[in-house]
């Protein structure tokens, strides 16, 4: 038994305690959330008036391409994966997740990605570019043929397939580890459907995520193929087309978006009835609904391609399913608005940000809407009205949804509360920013400003809307910064944590914050959904006893998941330098990390 | 109390499966949707390659029969090595696991020598779209032969040294699995891109 | 009802303090293609502003009044509602029969079919520039589409590299060019104008630099335009400036892109046979004029970023440019 964490720098670089992890995910996550941030800031500088010259075409088209895929692959999903880290097994009673070294390769293999990335950004010179910034730049979704060899020949696109082959492997192989673990480690009563709706969401975004991947990696090696091996799968002088690419792309990216979006729905089903001091209002419809979605997602992805011009049948299927799957989204949307109605509503911070995702969503949707009907999409496809619409889904939704889980959780995480002060100050500033910076880019899509470009004319007319639009997007700056101040000061100052500062009905709230690294003294045995509450049918659980009245065995560390995790990047180093051989060394780098990983003691 | 603590370990389970089995299987799904792709990427570009040589020019029917037909044995051999090692048998568990890996060694060995006479004949991965799905498919799956072929051997080595008994058998039942999975995607390619032309 | 929209945007804009025109706004529709999609967008619109309304209203009244006030009794804890459910997944599928039943019907109305006898007009996308081709009337050019009004035209879309969109939004919606592929759409514009647009598939460098026009013209000015087109290229006054320029020009490098009818067949970069009847240059991002010809001349790239025309080499001096930009003007 060992109540007190092992410390020290290596402790950290060979964890497989999922709460580390999940806080490793948190802070790598955090930092590339900055890293885009301020590539988005530095787009809007550009954009602030007309015929903008702060950076050049090249370094423009490099910023919006990494500005996106920084946002969609290194911040939102890994900041979802630090809760999914860190809460789920916490919901479900388990000790650690299923594969406790998978888990810990499937951080490492995630930053190591991300900093192959992003290094992409420093090192133009050891590819000759006459640049120092050779990062990617043919858009986050990275159409085909744009991005063969033919027409962006430097290693910029290099970069970007290889990096996301790497990211994909980190995302599959945690989505295999929390799929058993919430399928297989659920303590005792804890049936499906007592699951918190926060594990149900998670459990959906994984299948999406183990499904919908193979499909972009199958896409990724068919360019990669394209650029290192002569191939032509998206070559229209051979017989091919540069459409497989979309249909491929958008088969993964629209299940991609419900990757994005359902963790932070999940947040704000738990979020909700905390604060509103009511349960979940329809509760299976919101778990069914989601899982609707995620099936739903799935038949969509053609409405990404409407201005390819698939026909009018195809357009009218479409355009049908798209619309269809606004139901689900809809009735999960009726339901937390029921949530609320008739409830006690505390309106901390995490509240906030709860009701902001409802409310800023719903804009996103409505807007949705009116691009799942082709004709009209084809006035708003790949215009700032499209841009408007994703952030909308992705900040004002995805983002808000997360905070609302660090301000809900940080006290279980860390053992201090977050200031709520400055958490408020923190919401309305991000709250208002987020509308001036995104709201008017309805109007500028509308009147015609395409996105993607780096310059733009000031007989638009919009020059003025762009301008407000770069105020907000520092508002939002100045937001974060709040927000970094309030994580910094609540290290030394923040008010400590109780195991339950909110009242919360789930198991996570059972245990001491931040919970001891066996997390359950004793695991509960579940009776009823709302284990911690009193309802007509039920009294509280008893919370677990502060020490455990048996020992309970605590894997130790392991070097291996990280060199195995090590291997991916080098051997990406290969086609990236053109050095067959060091394909060779990373090989046997992910296969040695292997062998001693699969052959070590480590009993969970 | 030892009852609930040992509830969260491995031995204990809420769907009554093994963890690394019900893993596996999950990984099952996610490689069907990847071979899903790569399959319909072979069917969406079959007879639009602008150049020869086409699929009718180059596929030697007899010649891959043999192959899926050892590759088909591998599959029993598999069987017949998980039923011995749980039972206890190591002396025949070895010799079927390690049969089960030469049968794998020896359809790659066919592959080799399938793709180096394609080489010959004028189809590289580059010569047209054919040549580009033909390649990227069957050598993706054989990528994941050789993966099986080194698991087995490992398994087999674990064997020799004796550190592999029926206590392991869900290991070799997991193995099993992702062998048999291989197999099929074989039989689905072999018809899809050898039998229907 | 779009009277009411316009207003609404027309207050948002008064806001931020801007004002028209709006050369490539979307909800000025110039055509039957674009009024077809832009009465389809208000009548979106407006479903959408019930929903948002509704919602919002409901979440606000929410959170007001069911905040917390000290001695509020603990809320009921209340499950879920059947009835209540079914209503709200209801309600938004009826809604959305009204948005699907429009939409298909306006898609089929947007197919791209024009009349046999509308004018056809092919578009080539070039990396960054846009080639226009009437097959009917042997006519090519770049980057300027003229059309008369009131007749049904049929666009034939392609590219000649990657991935491009056209897009005149007064006219229609946008439609991607794709190398391999021929896409359509068909339009007949019923006002006389000049409209704006550019290229709405992210493209490469100078994506941002890919723009078009559209002259809408009457009948009368569509037939002087393509006469004129027709004719061959303008011949330089003897001994002028412009002579010297064209002898510049069936020397230089000039020739291996471009084409002017009985000087040079290039077929890479736009064709110049009547280059100087054309408003703009570069793609659409330069008024055609002697000072911005020039400079273009001497360095496109510094212009417009990954251009492929590249710097002469050796460099013109500054008497061959000014030729050069005198014959071009006179090439009507």
């Amino acid at each position: 038994m060992s109540d007190a964490p092992p410390t020290g720098l290596k402790s950290w670089l060979t964890t497989t305690d999922h709460k580390r992890i999940g806080l490793l995910y948190f802070w790598t996550a955090l930092g590339f959330f900055l890293v885009g941030g301020l590539e988005a800031l530095v787009i809007r500088l550009q954009l602030a008036q007309p015929n903008g010259h702060m950076v050049s075409a090249e370094t423009y088209n490099q910023l919006f391409t990494m500005h996106g895929t920084t946002m969609v692959f290194l911040a939102l999903m890994p900041l979802a994966a630090s809760f999914f880290n860190y809460i789920v097994p916490l919901q479900i009673g388990a000790r650690d997740v299923a594969f406790p070294r998978l888990n810990a390769f499937s951080y490492w293999v995630f930053l190591l990605g991300g900093l192959f990335l992003n290094a992409s950004w420093l090192v133009g010179p050891l590819f000759h570019a006459g640049m120092l910034n050779v990062a990617p730049d043919g858009g986050w979704f990275g159409y085909a043929n744009l991005t063969e060899r033919q027409f962006s020949p430097g290693p910029n696109i290099d970069f970007w397939v290889l990096g996301l082959q790497i990211l994909g492997i980190s995302s599959l192989a945690a989505g295999f580890n929390f799929i058993v673990t919430i399928l297989n480690l659920r303590a005792p009563g804890m049936k499906m459907m007592r699951l918190p709706a926060f594990t149900w969401m998670t459990l959906v975004t994984q299948f999406i995520i183990i499904t919908a991947f193979p499909v972009i990696t199958v896409a990724l090696v068919f360019l990669l193929f394209d650029r290192f091996f002569g191939t032509h799968f998206y070559l229209p002088q051979a017989g091919g087309t540069p459409l497989l690419w979309q249909h491929l792309f958008w088969l993964f990216g629209h299940p991609e978006v419900y990757i994005l979006i359902l963790p932070a729905m999940g947040i704000v089903s738990d979020v909700l009835p905390t604060f509103a001091r009511k349960p979940l209002f329809g509760y299976t419809v919101v778990v069914y609904s989601g899982i609707l979605i995620g099936f739903m997602g799935w038949g969509v992805w053609s409405h990404h391609m409407f201005a390819v011009g698939l026909g009018p049948i195809a357009d009218s299927v479409f355009a049908a399913t798209t619309m269809l799957i606004a139901v689900p989204t809809g009735v999960k949307i009726f339901n937390w608005v029921a949530t609320l109605w008739g409830g006690d509503i505390h309106g901390t911070t995490a509240l906030h940000f709860a009701v902001g995702f409802i409310a800023m969503f719903i804009i996103g949707g409505l807007s949705g809407v009116s691009h799942a009907s082709p004709p009209a999409d084809l006035q708003q496809t790949d215009t700032y009205y499209v841009v408007a619409h994703i952030h909308y889904v992705l900040f004002g939704g995805t983002v808000a949804g997360l905070f609302a889980g660090v301000y809900y959780w940080w006290p279980k995480m860390t053992g201090r509360l977050l200031s709520e002060t400055l958490g408020k100050w923190h919401f309305w500033l991000q709250f208002v920013g987020m509308n001036l910076a995104f709201f008017p880019m309805h109007f500028i899509g509308l009147l015609g400003m395409p996105r993607r470009i780096y310059t733009y004319s000031p007989d638009l007319g919009v020059s003025d809307l762009n301008l407000v639009s770069t105020v907000g997007a520092f508002l939002i700056a100045v937001s974060i910064l709040v927000f970094l101040y309030n994580l910094w000061r609540t290290r030394r100052h923040g008010q400590r944590a109780s195991n339950d500062p909110w009242g919360g009905a789930t198991l996570e709230w059972s245990i001491p914050s931040p919970p001891p690294v066996y997390n359950f003294s004793v695991i509960p045995t579940v009776t009823n959904r709302l284990p911690r509450w009193r309802t007509e049918l039920h009294g509280p659980m008893q919370d677990p006893p502060a020490m455990p009245p048996a020992p309970i065995h605590v894997p130790g560390g392991s070097w291996w998941p990280m060199v195995a995790a090590l291997g991916l990047p080098v051997m990406a180093l290969a086609p990236l330098t053109h050095t067959p051989w060091v394909a060779f060394v990373g090989v046997a780098l992910l296969l040695f990390g292997i062998y001693r990983w699969a052959f070590e003691p480590f009993e969970v | 109390m030892t009852h609930a603590a040992h509830a969260a370990t491995a031995h204990h389970t809420s769907m009554g499966l093994d963890s690394r089995k019900l893993g596996l299987w999950a990984f099952i799904g996610s490689e069907c949707l990847l071979f899903g792709s790569l399959i319909s990427t072979y069917l969406v570009y079959k007879g639009r390659s602008v150049v020869g040589p086409y699929p009718h020019d180059i596929l030697n029917i007899p010649f891959t029969s043999v192959s899926t037909f050892d590759l088909l044995m591998s599959s029993l051999m598999m069987v017949l090595a998980l039923a011995a090692v749980q039972r206890g048998d190591m002396k025949w568990g070895k010799i079927w696991l390690f049969s089960t890996a030469l049968l794998g060694l020896i359809f790659l060995g066919g592959q080799v020598i399938e793709f180096t006479e394609f080489v010959h004949k004028g189809l590289t991965i580059s010569t047209n779209l054919f040549g580009c799905t033909f390649f990227v498919l069957t050598g993706t799956h054989g990528a994941h032969v050789a993966v099986g072929v080194l698991w087995l051997l490992t398994l087999w080595v674990r064997a020799l040294q004796g550190k592999l008994g029926s206590a392991n058998a869900m290991t070799v039942e997991i193995t099993g699995l992702y062998w048999h999975f291989v197999d099929v995607v074989w039989i689905v390619i072999f018809t899809v891109v050898y039998l229907i032309q | 009802m779009p009277r009411i929209r316009l207003w609404l945007l027309a207050a948002a804009l008064a806001v931020s303090g801007c004002s028209g025109p709006f050369p490539q706004s979307t909800l000025h529709p110039r055509s039957d293609f674009a009024r077809a999609t832009d009465v389809l967008f208000t009548e979106i619109f407006w479903w959408a502003a019930a929903v948002f309304v509704v919602v919002e209203l409901l979440l606000v009244v929410a959170i007001v009044r069911f905040r917390h006030r000290a001695g509020r009794p603990a809320p009921k804890p209340m499950h879920g509602h059947t009835l209540m459910e079914i209503a709200w997944t209801l309600a938004p599928a009826v809604i959305l029969v009204f948005v699907a039943v429009p939409t298909v019907r306006t898609i089929f109305a947007t197919a791209g079919d024009a009349p046999p006898d509308a004018l056809k007009v092919e578009v080539i996308g070039h990396q960054w520039w846009w080639e226009y081709r009437y097959p009917d009337l042997g006519i090519t050019t770049a980057n300027e589409m003229h059309v008369p009004v009131d007749q049904s035209v049929q666009v034939a879309i392609t590219s000649a590299d990657v991935i491009h969109s056209f897009w005149a939004p007064a006219l229609g919606g946008k439609r991607d060019a794709i190398p391999g592929k021929t896409t359509f759409i068909a339009f007949r514009a019923d006002s006389v104008g000049d409209y704006s647009g550019q290229c709405a598939e992210f493209c490469g460098a100078s994506h941002a630099n890919m723009r078009l026009r559209v002259m809408v013209e009457s009948g009368v000015g569509f037939e002087a335009w393509v006469a004129q087109q027709k004719d061959g290229a303008a011949a330089p006054p003897k001994a002028s400036l412009a002579e010297q320029g064209k002898a510049i020009y069936a020397r230089s490098a000039c020739i291996g892109c471009h084409a002017i009818q009985g000087v040079s067949p290039g077929v890479i970069g736009p064709n110049l046979t009547h280059v100087g009847s054309r408003s703009t240059i570069a793609g659409g991002i330069f008024p055609n004029d002697s000072a911005h010809l020039a400079r273009w001349i001497a360095d496109a790239p510094s212009l417009k970023p990954g251009s492929m025309m590249t710097r002469m080499q050796p460099p013109l001096s500054d008497a061959d440019i000014a030729a050069l930009v005198a014959y071009l003007a006179i090439l009507k």
